[in-house]
C-alpha cells in the first residue's frame, strides 16, 4: 500500500485527517494497547470506545502529542506526529483541541482568559479581538456572557462547555473529547452530544471522542474503534451500529449491547 | 440459624487411580477455627500423583466467604501442581461466588496487589534505581528550567507577567508578618546565650557583634528560607501538583505551551527576587531581637548596642548573606517546582508533593550553607 507520504505527493483531499500505524504505546515498561491501525476520516465523528482503564486516554495522549509510542507512526494528514522535530510537533500539535475529562481549565484564569491563552500565544490580535473571538466562541458552546467567572464559580457540565470552548480556541482541525458525558447528569450529557454534532455540522471539524456511554456513540458515531483492555488491542473498527449486529467478535457485540449476548450469538 | 456450630472437617480421599475428593464437612465460617491452606497442601502432599481432585460436600452445613477463600485458595494450589479441579461437588451458590471473584477483570497490573513485601536486599536495589531515577528527573528539570531562563534572558519566554506580580506578592509581601516574627525570636535566642557566656568575661557589648554577624552572614537568610520552604514551596508544590491532577498541565502543553516557562519560570523569578530582600528584613528584625536582649536583660543602651553592631558588620558580610539568600530562594522555588512537576495523577499524590517539596528544600538548603560557608572562606569573602 503506497500512502501519500510514501509517494511525497501532495495530501490527496480524500486521505485521511488521522492514520495509526502499529501503534503501541505504554507507561514506563507496563503496556497499555498495542498494534492499533485505524484511520479517522475527515468530517467524522470517531468514537474511541472500551471500558474503564482500557486505554482510550493514553490513545489520545498520544496522537495529541503528550506521549511517544513505544513503535508505530502517528500521520496527522499526512505528517508523522513523533517523527518531526520537536518545534514541527508543536505546530502540528496546534491543529487539534482537547477538551478534557475533566475539563482542564486553568483555576487561575477567568473563563475568558483561558480561552484567550492559547491566541495570545500564537496571534498577535489586538485584546479587544481576542476578547471578541473568547466571547463568540463561549456563545457557541451555550455560554456567552460568562467571560468574567472563574472555573470554580460554574458547574461541571458548564466547565466542560467552556473546555470545549478553549479547545476550539485556535479553530483546530481536529477537536478531542475525553469522557464528554462523565459525571454529567443525562440532560447535560445530551446537550453536550449535540453540541459535537452541531460543531461539526457547522464547521466541519473532525470530532474524536472517547466515551463508553452507549447512548452516546449511537447517536453520534460515524466510525469507532473497539479497544480492549484483556488482549490490549482494538478488536474492532467500523460504524458502532453495524458493529452491533454483524461484528463477528462476540465481546463488541456484547459491549454494544449493553451485557447481552448480540443478535449474532443468539441466532 | 439453628444449627448448632459443628467444627469444620477436611479430608483427602482416594478411589482411583490419579483422582481423589476433598471432603468437606461441619461449619464453614469466618468465626471458627478453620484449616489453613498449608493442611491442604499437605494431604496433597500425600498423594503426589494425583491429576484430578473432585468434591464432595454433603456433610457440609453451613459456609461463608471463609469456605469460598478457602477453595479460590486451594484452585490456586492445584493449578500451580496441574491438578485439574473439579467444582461440580461444591454448593451451586458457592460456585457463584467463584466465579464472581475469578471474573474481576485483570488489569495490566493486577499483580502488584499480590506481591509479597520485597526483601531488604531487593528493597536497597530498587532504593537505589529509584534514586538515579530520581537524580536522572531532578538534572532533566534543571535541563530544562536552564533552557527556559535562555529564553527569559532572551525575551522570548511564555509566561503572564501578571502571573509574576501575583507571585511576588503572594511568597514576598504576605510572608513579611512571619519571617518578622521567626527572625525576631531568633535574634533574642542569640543574643540571650550571647549575654549567658559573656557576661562572665563583662563583655556583654559583644552580644550586638555576634548576634549582628550570625544574623547578617546566615541566620537571617536561613531563617527566610525555612520559612519560605514551608509556606511557598510547599503551596508551589500543591498549585502545580493540583494542575497535574486537573489535566491542565496537559493542556498547556498540547497548546504547545511549555509549563518549564509557563509555571515555573515565574515562581523561580519571583523568589529569586524576593528572597533577599525578605532576608535583608530578616537581618533587621534579627539585629533588633538582639537589641532587646541587650538593653532589657543586658543592660546595654540602644544606641551603644547599634553602634557595635554597624562597626562589627562589613558590607562582605551583606553581600555573603544576599548571596546565600538568592541561592535557598532558587532551591526552594525549584523543590516546589520540581515536585509539582513530579506530582502523580490523584489527589494524595498532591499531599506527598508538599510534604516531599519541603523535605528537599531544607536538604538542599542545609547542604548549600555548607557548600558557600567553604566557597566565602575560599575566596576571601569572609
Ligand atoms: N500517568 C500514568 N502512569 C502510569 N500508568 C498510567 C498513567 N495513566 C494511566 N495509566 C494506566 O494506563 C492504563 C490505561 O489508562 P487510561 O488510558 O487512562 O484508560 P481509559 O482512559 O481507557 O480509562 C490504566 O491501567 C492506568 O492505570
Ligand atoms: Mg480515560
Amino acid at each position: 500500500m503506497t500512502t501519500a507520504a510514501d509517494t511525497g505527493a501532495s495530501i490527496a483531499p480524500d486521505s485521511p485527517q488521522i492514520r495509526l500505524e502499529g501503534i503501541t504505546l505504554g507507561y514506563g515498561d507496563t503496556l497499555v494497547q498495542k498494534d492499533l491501525s485505524f484511520d479517522i476520516r475527515r468530517g467524522d465523528v470517531f468514537v474511541i470506545m472500551g471500558g474503564s482503564g482500557c486505554g482510550k486516554s493514553t490513545v489520545m495522549r498520544c496522537v495529541t502529542g503528550l506521549l511517544e509510542p513505544w513503535a508505530g507512526r502517528v500521520l496527522l494528514q499526512g505528517e508523522s506526529l513523533w517523527e518531526q522535530p520537536p518545534a514541527a510537533r508543536s505546530m502540528l500539535m496546534r491543529r487539534n483541541g482537547v477538551m478534557y475529562q475533566s475539563g482542564a481549565l486553568w483555576s487561575s484564569m477567568t473563563l475568558e482568559e483561558n480561552i484567550c491563552l492559547p491566541l495570545e500565544q500564537y496571534t498577535d490580535l489586538a485584546p479587544e479581538q481576542m476578547r471578541a473571538i473568547a466571547e463568540y466562541k463561549l456563545a457557541l458552546v451555550g455560554l456567552a456572557g460568562y467571560g468574567d467567572y472563574y472555573p470554580s464559580e460554574i458547574s461541571g457540565g458548564m466547565r466542560k462547555r467552556v473546555g470545549v470552548a478553549r479547545a476550539m480556541a485556535l479553530d483546530p482541525d481536529t477537536l478531542f473529547f475525553d469522557e464528554p458525558s462523565a459525571g454529567l447528569d443525562p440532560i447535560s450529557a445530551r446537550r453536550l452530544d449535540e453540541l459535537i454534532l452541531e460543531l461539526r455540522d457547522s464547521l466541519g471539524t473532525t470530532m474524536v471522542v472517547i466515551t463508553h456511554e452507549l447512548d452516546s456513540i449511537f447517536t453520534i458515531a460515524d466510525d469507532s474503534v473497539f479497544l480492549d483492555a484483556e488482549t490490549k488491542t482494538m478488536l474492532a473498527t467500523g460504524n458502532p451500529r453495524e458493529l452491533r449486529e454483524h461484528s463477528p467478535i462476540a465481546q463488541v457485540r456484547t459491549f454494544l449491547n449493553r451485557g447481552e449476548a448480540g443478535a449474532y450469538g443468539s441466532a | 440459624m439453628t444449627v448448632t456450630a459443628t467444627p469444620p472437617t477436611l479430608a483427602l480421599a482416594r478411589h482411583e487411580p490419579r483422582r481423589a475428593t476433598v471432603s468437606i464437612g461441619g461449619t464453614w465460617r469466618v468465626t471458627q477455627r478453620l484449616p489453613r491452606l498449608a493442611r491442604a497442601r499437605e494431604l496433597l502432599d500425600q498423594s503426589p500423583d494425583t491429576t484430578q481432585l473432585d468434591f464432595d460436600t454433603t456433610a457440609l452445613t453451613d459456609w461463608d466467604s471463609g469456605l469460598v477463600t478457602f477453595i479460590a485458595g486451594l484452585e490456586q494450589v492445584c493449578r500451580e501442581r496441574g491438578i485439574r479441579c473439579d467444582p461440580q461437588g461444591l454448593p451451586a451458590g458457592l460456585r457463584k461466588l467463584l466465579g464472581l471473584a475469578r471474573s474481576v477483570p485483570q488489569t495490566g497490573r493486577g499483580g502488584h496487589a499480590m506481591q509479597a513485601a520485597p526483601s531488604f536486599i531487593r528493597r536497597l536495589g530498587s532504593d537505589s534505581l529509584d534514586l538515579i531515577k530520581s537524580t536522572g528527573e531532578i538534572m532533566e528539570f534543571f535541563g530544562e528550567g536552564t533552557l527556559a531562563f535562555r529564553n527569559f534572558v532572551l525575551g522570548r519566554a511564555r509566561f503572564r507577567r501578571s502571573d509574576l506580580w501575583l507571585i511576588m506578592q503572594e511568597s514576598g509581601a504576605d510572608a513579611l508578618p512571619i519571617v518578622g516574627l521567626v527572625s525576631f525570636l531568633v535574634g533574642i535566642i542569640l543574643g540571650y546565650i550571647g549575654d549567658q557566656q559573656l557576661k562572665d568575661f563583662g563583655a556583654q557589648i559583644y552580644v550586638a557583634d555576634l548576634v549582628g554577624l550570625a544574623t547578617v552572614i546566615q541566620m537571617g537568610a536561613l531563617v527566610t528560607a525555612i520559612v519560605l520552604s514551608g509556606r511557598t514551596g510547599a503551596a508551589f508544590a500543591a498549585q502545580i501538583g493540583t494542575m497535574q491532577v486537573n489535566e491542565e498541565i496537559d493542556a498547556l502543553r498540547t497548546l504547545g505551551i511549555s509549563p518549564m516557562e509557563f509555571l515555573v519560570l515565574p515562581r523561580m523569578l519571583a523568589l529569586i527576587a524576593m528572597t533577599p530582600l525578605l532576608a535583608i528584613y530578616a537581618d533587621l528584625l534579627g539585629i533588633l531581637g538582639g537589641a532587646f536582649v541587650g538593653t532589657v536583660v543586658g543592660s546595654l543602651t540602644l544606641a551603644a548596642y547599634l553602634t557595635e553592631t554597624q562597626i562589627a558588620i562589613g558590607w562582605n558580610h551583606i553581600i555573603q548573606g544576599l548571596i546565600a539568600a538568592t541561592v535557598y530562594g532558587a532551591i526552594v522555588a525549584a523543590s516546589g517546582c520540581l515536585r509539582g512537576m513530579q506530582c502523580g495523577r490523584s489527589a494524595a499524590a498532591v499531599g506527598q508533593a508538599t510534604t516531599s517539596a519541603v523535605v528537599t528544600s531544607i536538604v538542599f538548603i542545609v547542604i548549600a550553607a555548607a557548600v558557600l560557608t567553604i566557597l566565602f572562606d575560599a575566596t576571601g569573602l569572609s
